[in-house]
């Protein structure tokens, strides 16, 4: 008998006794990084390919914002001023940027009551995760109406991709382009948070129900899952509202 | 980082410290709007606009999305990337002063 620790260490031997070789060249480069190995310790894989999904819409944010300082940068025609643009006439006096400081606050709420709904799911409170979760959707949902409000006003005001009443024609396509993508990003995230919220609501992640779709158990780690999800969209609003509204 | 190795006690500290970061959220938002409201113009609107901005991102990633309490592999993997769009915005910058540079000299507008 060898030593156990010695065999451990030794590499694996074939049927034929003689030692697995290591793939050379290019083809070492394939074999080393789909081995067995695991970068990110502690943390599921799930997560992982959450942030990792995140780290990449980043940069399509990112693109979109650049883009954006590019034209508004290097055209001749005086920007429309986002302050009297998106005001409000409230009470016959005009006050600015007033729905985007509510959509604001509303997306801040949104993702506290995330915070709250990952920290009740992990302490397996199924009732307040979903009620949370829940009420996380509504919020989103009413954040989207307001755009949608904010896009017909424009809209009827005559601000196009391609012009505007106000000066450089380039306004219209940052906002619609903009606006519109991360508008899609929340209507998705209510999407996903309703049908986790079901999901927690049936009991699923306590009784290991089978998904849908995958057969797997889940479990309530998908709450901070869809919490990643939910407050990057939240982030997403806070660089927009900057770059975009305020600047 | 005494949380740093510890994932349950990640998962169980109290919902204390998340309204806490949402009254802050609150309160950074409130100001960056005033900045607006008040009419502020020139590097204190723009600088004001950012630090605002910075720090709500930096809260939102910290403490709700759990990034002060992962490992530093995954923290590093995430944040270092974004850093590329920095050198991005500095490219950016150089093309569009030369864009609007030609389209004075080139085209007579704006001037």
């Amino acid at each position: 008998m060898t030593d156990p620790a010695s065999t451990m260490n030794s590499p694996a031997v074939t049927t034929l006794g003689e030692p697995v070789a290591r793939p050379q060249g290019l083809r070492s480069l394939a074999a080393d990084w789909s081995s067995d190995q695991r970068a990110f310790k502690d943390v599921s894989w799930g997560k992982v390919m959450m942030w990792i999904f995140l780290l990449s819409d980043t940069f399509i944010f990112s693109c979109f914002l650049l883009s954006y300082m590019t034209v508004r940068m290097s055209t001749t025609e005086p920007w429309p001023n986002p302050s009297e643009v998106f005001a409000l006439e409230i009470g016959g006096k005009p006050i600015p940027l007033i729905l985007i400081a509510i959509m604001t606050f509303i997306l801040i709420s949104s993702s506290g009551t995330m915070a709250m709904a990952v920290n009740f799911g992990y302490r397996r409170d199924r009732a307040k995760t979903a009620l949370l979760m829940l009420a996380t959707a509504a919020f989103g949902a009413s954040f989207v109406g307001m755009q949608a409000f904010e896009w017909t006003k424009l809209i009827t005001e005559g601000v196009r991709p391609w012009g505007n009443p106000w000066g450089a024609y380039q306004f219209g396509s940052s906002f619609f382009m903009i606006t519109g993508f991360h508008g899609t990003h929340v209507t998705i995230g209510v999407i996903f948070l309703l049908i986790m919220a079901r999901k927690v609501w049936r009991g699923d992640f306590d009784t290991e129900r089978r998904g849908f779709f995958t057969s797997r158990k889940g479990n309530y780690e998908i709450v901070e899952i869809t919490g990643l999800y939910w407050h990057f969209v939240d982030l997403v609003w806070v660089f927009i509202f900057a770059f975009f509204y305020l600047w | 980082m005494a949380h740093a190795a510890a994932p349950a006690a990640v998962h169980g500290h109290s919902i204390k410290v998340y309204l806490i970061v949402w009254a802050w959220l609150f309160v950074l938002s409130t100001c960056s709007y005033l900045v607006d409201y008040f009419g502020l113009h020139g590097y204190l609107r723009w600088s004001l606009i950012l630090l605002f901005m910075i720090v709500k991102a930096g809260l939102i990633v910290a403490i709700f999305m759990h990034m002060a309490w992962e490992r530093l592999a995954l923290i590093y993997a995430i944040l270092v990337p974004p850093v590329a769009v920095l050198v991005f915005v500095g490219i950016m910058i150089f093309e569009s002063n030369y864009t609007l540079f030609t389209r004075m000299q080139f085209f007579g507008l704006g001037s």
